[in-house]
């Protein structure tokens, strides 16, 4: 990429997408993410939600930070870096991963691409070169930042196999949660891997910048026949969080970030417990999470069903009406598609078990003024939604 | 891997010897494996034309410390600490100064400074002796600190408080950070005396006179001094190494040289042996390395075994090698002008003032050795007869502030700075040349490859303050246990450094046995 020399004159950075998405934002509600101008909502916020959850929502993932790592000891220093055991990850293969500080706490999570024997490619929520490079002491890897080499669209919903294929992208059907493929667009040459972010059948497609506007064009030019909308940041916020998705640095302190002591978070405290292998070799954190795992837990992220339709908000949660706090919900919101009031709480253990009962204290305003209310939140493990589809190959037509 | 040994030591200098030695005398089966010719480390002789023995690196010895030659019977096995030698600090008319521990004396010097001189120094002495109390201790945690720790600390705090005085305590305060060129500036005048601890203060570190800590690194060398006088070396080390070897193996240690090692094993986070260079595997339940710490983490261990903050902390380590070695085989006894022949057995210093070793130290920053070089040399054979063939003798020289990363890269740099050394050497001794029989130089780069040392450092880190304590050698390595279980660390780079003092490698035991790591 090249910095034009007035690039200060633009706060912000316009991804390849930009002139396409501008037509569309309405709304002009426009965000910062990794210094990049998206949408926040585009045009509508429920035209958005509907169109991932019942027909077909594109969104820009140029943003997105993503890292090329190659060379002879490429597996060996993401083995070294990462939680999880990634000796099984094939070429052409995704896996979702997160990595720690030597404390076992929680940097970023992310997928990791497999491309080839010694070529992966990890995407992260935060940027994350600093703490690559550090890590790359010792081993013959090389790190390269494509977050802006290459342009990204999720294209996410029940129908969006079916709209990639009537825009042309074919062969489609086969690809397998976590797979990925090289294909065309038409002309377009494309990666197409079956990842996202939304819970949801669906599908990230990477080109090169240059090819970005075309397809674009490609994909909106099936637009009669098919509900495709582009989407923004806040629909995604609630499609996430139906799908028990968490996001690091909003949903707990990221290591990086935490100044305080006790603020940052280990993978077990965050859920993620499940993708830590203790038994792989050495990596990263692992003396430090070895300890933890021998110990009471102390506090979960946890997903919480909140009684009533009054978003949660900042809340507090407590053991009973007026009783001890005991968390706080870190995010929220109203599911549309489940009537429910949903949010992700960071709650404390009591000798390594959630409390029986937990209550939000929700406060609201009305017509300015606030108000303050109670309600009971059912702790639940398994995802608030997770249609079959999701997972289906191939995927049901609609 | 049916011979399983309770303990490895790596390396036989002497820090790894002194550990091998504690641990046979607590029952253990301890094999030690070094990858030179001989056990010594850089104090392993080294033989110039088959004649000329010479204790490698050292040239200079306080005795070791009165625990170790105790505890390890080292005086029955051979060991006598020399006689007390003083320094001579060459000057260029002749008019050289005769520094000892409590007197100094030369041509020119004032009254003031003869006056001044013996407190001074009494004073240093003091602070030295203030801190002694960790130097025999394993240096104290600051998180999680247990009896010991606080006891350490207590104990440090008592002798800096009630054994030092309310005065003392204060002017200790002020001048533990400082640089030794203010310090020298407010106690003495005369050029050469200043010059001459200032050179003492930084020899073997990458510090300037104007350097902030360099009244640290001198009181680390005055520490020395609380277990008696200066002497030079002498051949076998004053018969160090023979000592700690013989009091080994009595205790049932197995010393195995020519044996590199070539890497640690290190299964499921714990050190389960080590491999050889030419693949044997020896099996045992603890690992002590004597290697200096980053080689010990970055080519035995390996980052795939470490955190990667723990790794990048362990490359930060500060410590490149700044003193060149020049041995010298020399046919005759050497004439000094301007001193008496009684004299020969000094110590000689050649740095006339403190901006000399200042200046001497500036183009060192920028990968460049000085015109004009700062030497510390001695001619032991004076002392020790059996060092050389009769009549003949042998001079050792520490060059000052050659830097390991020379810009113009060592190998081209050797003979120049050679001819360097042996012009200035020549402005005292007469006709130099004429005497030389044999001559070696072993640069920082030499070192290195010869010690197996990183950056060819002595001291296996620089003793900065930065570095010391429960900073040395880094955090999370700093009471001689490292990240990987079962695996050790007993060298110089450990807590409380370099020199011939043996102390790193006593504590580094004693924490072993104590922790009582056999499985």
């Amino acid at each position: 990429m090249t910095i034009a020399p007035d690039h200060f004159r633009q706060a912000l950075q316009r991804t390849p997408f930009h002139d396409r998405m501008a037509a569309l934002a309405t709304s002009e509600d426009w965000a910062s993410w990794n210094t990049y101008r998206v949408p926040r909502v585009v045009d509508k916020l429920s035209i958005e939600y509907f169109a991932v959850r019942s027909g077909c929502a594109v969104m820009d993932l140029t943003p997105m930070e993503k890292y090329r790592i190659t060379g002879p000891d490429a597996f060996a220093y993401l083995d070294r870096l990462i939680v999880r055991d990634i000796s099984g990850l094939k070429p052409g293969r995704v896996s979702y991963v997160a990595w720690c500080n030597d404390e076992g706490k929680v940097i970023d999570d992310g997928t990791l691409f497999r491309f080839g024997e010694n070529d992966y490619r990890l995407c992260s929520q935060h940027h994350q070169l600093d703490w690559l490079q550090l890590s790359a002491a010792g081993f013959d890897v090389d790190i390269a930042v494509e977050t802006h080499d290459v342009a990204a669209l999720a294209v996410q919903g029940p129908t969006s196999c079916a709209v990639l294929g009537a825009a042309g992208v074919t062969g489609l059907e086969t690809l397998k949660p976590f797979d990925i493929m090289e294909t065309r667009c038409h002309d377009v040459p494309l990666m197409v891997s079956r990842t996202g972010y939304t819970g949801d059948l669906g599908y990230e497609l990477w080109t090169r910048p240059e090819h970005a506007v075309d397809l674009w064009d490609h994909l909106f030019a099936v637009q009669d026949r098919f509900d495709i909308h582009a989407m923004g940041l806040s629909a995604l916020e609630m499609v996430r969080i139906e799908a028990g998705f968490i996001m690091p640095g909003f949903d707990f302190n990221t290591a990086e970030a935490a100044i305080r002591k006790d603020y940052d978070r280990s993978p077990y405290e965050v859920g993620l417990g499940w993708i830590v292998s203790l038994d792989k070799g050495h990596f990263t954190g692992r003396r430090a999470l070895l300890e933890e795992h021998s110990r009471t837990p102390r506090r979960r992220l946890t997903k919480i069903v909140v009684d009533g339709n009054k978003p949660v908000g900042q809340a507090f949660i407590y053991n009973r009406v007026r009783g001890r706090q005991i968390g706080e919900v870190k995010c929220w919101t109203w599911s549309p598609i489940l009537k429910k009031n949903l949010a992700i709480a960071d709650i404390n253990l009591v000798r390594g078990k959630l409390p029986r009962r937990l209550w939000a204290r929700i406060d609201y305003q009305r017509e300015l003024k606030w108000h303050s209310t109670w309600a009971e939140c059912q702790p639940t493990t398994k995802p608030f939604y997770s249609p079959e589809h999701r997972l289906q190959t191939p995927p049901p037509r609609y | 891997m049916t011979d399983r040994k309770d303990a490895i030591v790596i390396g036989a200098g002497h820090n790894g010897l002194v550990t091998a030695a504690y641990l046979a005398r607590a029952g253990w089966q301890t094999v030690v494996v070094d990858a030179g010719d001989e056990p010594g480390g850089m104090a392993a002789p080294i033989c110039l034309a088959d004649i000329y023995h010479f204790p490698g690196l050292a040239n200079l010895a306080y005795p070791v410390a009165p625990e170790l030659r105790d505890e390890l019977d080292l005086d029955d096995y051979g060991y006598t600490p020399g006689a007390a030698i003083d320094t001579v600090t060459l000057a260029a008319d002749g008019k050289h100064l005769i520094i000892g521990q409590d007197s100094v004396a030369g041509e020119g010097l004032s009254q003031a400074d003869i006056d001044a001189y013996p407190a001074f120094r009494a004073r240093y002495l003091e602070f030295a002796r203030a801190l002694q109390p960790l130097l025999t201790a394993r240096p104290p945690r600051l998180r999680n600190m247990d009896l010991a720790d606080k006891s350490t600390l207590a104990k440090l705090g008592w002798k800096v408080r009630a054994g030092l005085g309310r005065e003392a305590m204060y002017e200790f305060l002020r001048v533990v950070g400082m640089n030794i060129y203010d310090v020298l500036d407010e106690a003495f005048d005369d050029d050469r005396l200043k010059g001459a601890i200032a050179a003492e203060a930084v020899m073997g570190s990458a510090m300037g006179p104007r350097s902030p800590g360099t009244v640290w690194t001198w009181l680390q060398w005055l520490q020395g001094e609380l277990n008696g006088p200066l002497t030079t070396v002498r051949r076998d080390q004053a018969g160090l190494i023979r000592a700690l070897v013989a009091s080994a193996e009595t205790a049932g240690a197995t010393i195995r040289c020519g044996a590199r090692v070539d890497h640690i094993l290190v299964e499921d986070g714990v050190a389960t042996g080590v491999t050889l260079a030419d693949g044997e595997v020896l099996a045992a339940d603890i690992i002590v390395s004597s290697a200096d710490p980053r080689s010990t983490f970055t080519k035995l261990v390996g980052a795939p075994q470490l955190d990667a903050m723990f790794a990048n902390r362990v490359s930060q380590v500060r410590g490149a090698g700044v003193v060149t070695k020049v041995l010298l085989a020399l046919r005759d006894k050497p004439v000094i002008a301007g001193l008496p022949e009684a004299r020969l057995g000094s110590r000689f210093l050649v740095a006339p003032s403190m901006r000399y070793v200042e200046q001497a130290y500036n183009p060192s920053k920028y990968g460049e050795y000085a015109d004009r070089l700062v030497l510390d040399f001695v001619i032991p054979s004076v002392v020790d007869g059996s060092m050389a063939p009769a009549g003949r003798h042998f001079m050792s020289v520490n060059v000052a502030f050659t830097p390991y990363a020379l810009k113009a890269g060592w190998e081209n740099a050797k003979d120049g700075l050679l001819k360097a050394v042996l012009a200035q050497l020549s402005e005292h001794v007469h006709d130099l040349d004429a005497l030389i029989l044999h001559r070696e130089i072993l640069t920082p780069a030499d070192i290195e490859s010869r010690y197996h040392a990183v950056a060819g450092h002595w001291h296996h880190g620089e003793l900065s303050l930065h570095q010391s304590f429960m900073l040395r050698p880094l955090y999370g390595a700093a009471q001689y246990d490292t990240p990987i279980k079962r695996l050790f660390l007993c060298g110089a780079g450990c807590h409380p450094g370099g020199g011939l003092t043996g102390l790193p490698g006593r504590n580094a035991a004693r924490r072993i046995i104590k922790l009582g790591a056999r499985r």
